[in-house]
């Protein structure tokens, strides 16, 4: 493994108001499972994301918020490998990936949902998630048979086993929201990205998604970019906040919401 | 598991509502295209007993055409890597197997491997560069290698003759495999030769049709982002399906080459490159009977037309239009859309 020193993550942040780092580590204490350090990315003269540094701990769910256009997609993009960095590394589980192209750092573990929905939606709903399954298990050796069951758990775990025949483009939009998270969950991450995975919902449905994310955080560690705080506030220990590019406070739910700063990027009332 | 939803039956779908679930490996569906497949295959060997001699030779040049179809069809119709350069592999098969045979009098077996591997070098070189380009640009990255294949046979006119092309005789008409010796000129030998290169291609694409890599290319022809986020290494897939696919537009040219036994340039020149298209739109692309289906009826249809009148590309064009507008699928894609879900 790399020679990756703990640290404390974004502590050191710049321009930051003071954070609270005082509360005990969860589950898998040391070596954080994904770091990035002085991560940047200008599209031409805008830095989309400048100079960010994140550690994210095993297990749980973390997540990252922001005003729209803070440079959330854009940081998350660049940890999934969808997007170079400009500049800054990224590192998994003690590895350096930073140069690796997305579908390594999947392989690797790194799940990712997209925030508009990408599905095929020409194709069954269990051919989507056979299609993560099938990849995943043969991949690592499995079997056909394998891959099968894979599939099949995958689509009980977010309830649409009795959907698994139809047409994943005739699906109604939030069971395709929750296929995307099928076809993640299939692939048996380490990390599971989800990108605003409530937007369009329904009430009763992001009910139904709390609990599910909560289940998939009991193996998994989640990243969660969301914008709806009530659901932030019910999941995330720690929560990342972004503004213009950068990371503007990070901490528990608690602290993050009595944060000055924070509530001035969301409300724009003066610091 | 989410508040209000029915419970998650433990049944897998079998058939049925979904675009072609094809899970079926131990289903009741899995023996059906093979049975289909099969059956074409036999239906098109015992044809020659019925057929006239005019109708034989036509469909022993169907046959052979269908070859190439299927081959551009693996990466159209399963990749949805829109090619306009095929003409160059179709063509490196041509030349690869009639220049070895004609000038370097190569017996007909190496002749037509050496035109297998010209195809599979020539599309391993050539989609390891175009296929950094996607849409429109690849259209036109796969159009300009392979004008420039084209000019390359009128250039080197010395060996190729160009458009006046080479006639293959005496010795190069003869395939000796061991003891066994075929007269390539026979029209009953000519036949089953492109037979079995028909039916070895169609096992060939049956098979990858149900294949993991098969299926991995349906997945990058629906949605290559979404499959390059599941861990697909999406750019290896689409190379490798261009690969398979020159390679059998190869066996095709090479097999034009020694079963005719003429070479030219308007082999290698744009029409060509169309042709496979138009067969595997007619047909339905992503099928693997498609192909053979729109060879045979673009075929027959241009014989026929070329009969009545000169402008028989006017029935060519009337009979796209049609398409386009009621079958956007094609033929056997309409059929598996609303009577065989099954089929591959």
């Amino acid at each position: 493994m790399a020679a990756l020193s703990p640290r404390a993550p974004a502590g050191a942040t710049p321009g930051g108001p003071a954070r609270p780092r005082g509360e005990t580590r969860p589950r898998g204490s040391g070596e954080p499972l994904l770091e990035a350090r002085g991560l940047t990315r200008r599209f031409g003269g805008l830095a989309a994301v400048e100079d960010v540094d994140f550690a994210l701990d095993r297990g749980g769910v973390h997540a990252v918020i922001g005003p729209n256009g803070a440079g959330k997609t854009t940081f998350v993009s660049l940890l999934s490998g969808r997007l170079p960095p400009s500049e800054g590394t990224v590192s998994f589980e003690g590895r350096d990936v930073t140069r690796l192209p997305a579908w390594r750092r999947v392989r690797l573990g790194i799940a990712y949902t997209f925030q508009i929905t990408s599905i095929y939606p020409a194709l069954a709903a269990r051919e989507n998630v056979a299609i993560a399954a099938q990849g995943e298990v043969l991949r690592r050796g499995g079997s056909e048979r394998e891959a099968e069951a894979a599939t099949d758990r995958a689509l009980a775990r977010v309830g649409l086993s009795h959907l698994a025949a139809i047409r994943a483009g005739e699906l109604a939009y939030g069971h395709q929201r929750l296929l995307e998270v099928a076809m993640g969950l299939a692939l048996a991450p380490t990390l599971l990205i989800l990108d605003e995975p409530t937007q369009g919902l329904s009430d009763p449905e992001i009910e139904g998604f709390l609990a599910l994310v909560r289940e998939i955080a009991a193996e998994a560690t989640v990243l969660l970019i969301e914008h709806n705080m009530p659901v932030v506030m019910a999941l995330a220990r720690r929560i990342t906040v972004m503004d213009r590019g950068r990371v503007l406070a990070e901490g528990r739910p608690e602290a993050v919401r009595a944060d000055p700063a924070v509530q001035a990027a969301y409300l724009g009332a003066p610091a | 598991m989410r508040a209000g939803d029915p419970p998650p039956h433990a049944t897998t779908p079998e058939g049925g509502a979904g675009d072609r679930p094809r899970h079926g490996r131990a289903g009741r569906a899995a023996w059906r295209p093979a049975a289909v497949h099969a059956g074409v295959a036999l239906a098109l060997l015992a044809l020659q007993f019925v057929l006239p001699e005019y109708h034989r030779l036509a469909l022993t040049r169907i046959m052979v055409l269908a070859v190439y179809a299927m081959g551009f069809n693996v990466a159209f119709g399963y990749a949805g890597l829109l090619s306009l350069g095929h003409a160059m592999f179709f063509a490196a098969g041509l030349y690869g197997a009639g220049l070895t045979v004609y000038h370097l009098d190569w017996p007909v077996w190496l002749g037509f491997l050496a035109g297998v591997t010209a195809g599979a070098a020539l599309s391993a070189v050539a989609g390891a560069v175009a296929l950094r380009t996607k849409g429109v640009a690849f259209m036109i990255v796969t159009l300009m290698f392979a004008q420039t294949a084209y000019l390359a046979t009128l250039h080197f006119t010395t060996w190729t003759r160009g458009d006046e092309g080479l006639t293959l005789t005496g010795a190069a008409r003869v395939l000796t495999l061991g003891p066994v010796s075929l007269d390539l000129a026979d029209a009953a030998t000519r036949y089953n030769v492109a037979w079995a290169l028909l039916a070895a291609t169609l096992l060939v694409t049956h098979r990858l049709a149900r294949s993991r890599l098969g299926r991995a290319l349906v997945a990058v022809r629906e949605n290559e982002a979404r499959t390059a986020m599941l861990g697909y290494d999406t750019f290896a897939l689409r190379w490798r399906a261009l690969v398979i696919s020159g390679t059998l537009s190869a066996v095709s040219g090479a097999a034009t080459a020694l079963l005719f036994a003429y070479i030219g340039s308007s082999f290698a020149s744009i029409q060509t490159s169309i042709e496979p298209l138009l067969f595997t739109l007619l047909g339905g692309a992503g099928t693997v009977l498609g192909p053979l289906l729109g060879t045979a009826l673009m075929f027959t249809l241009i014989e026929v037309a070329s009969e009545i009148t000169t402008a028989h590309l006017l029935a060519v064009g009337a009979v796209l239009i049609a398409l386009v507008l009621f079958f956007p699928k094609g033929l056997v894609g309409t059929l598996r859309d609303r009577v065989a879900p099954w089929l591959p």
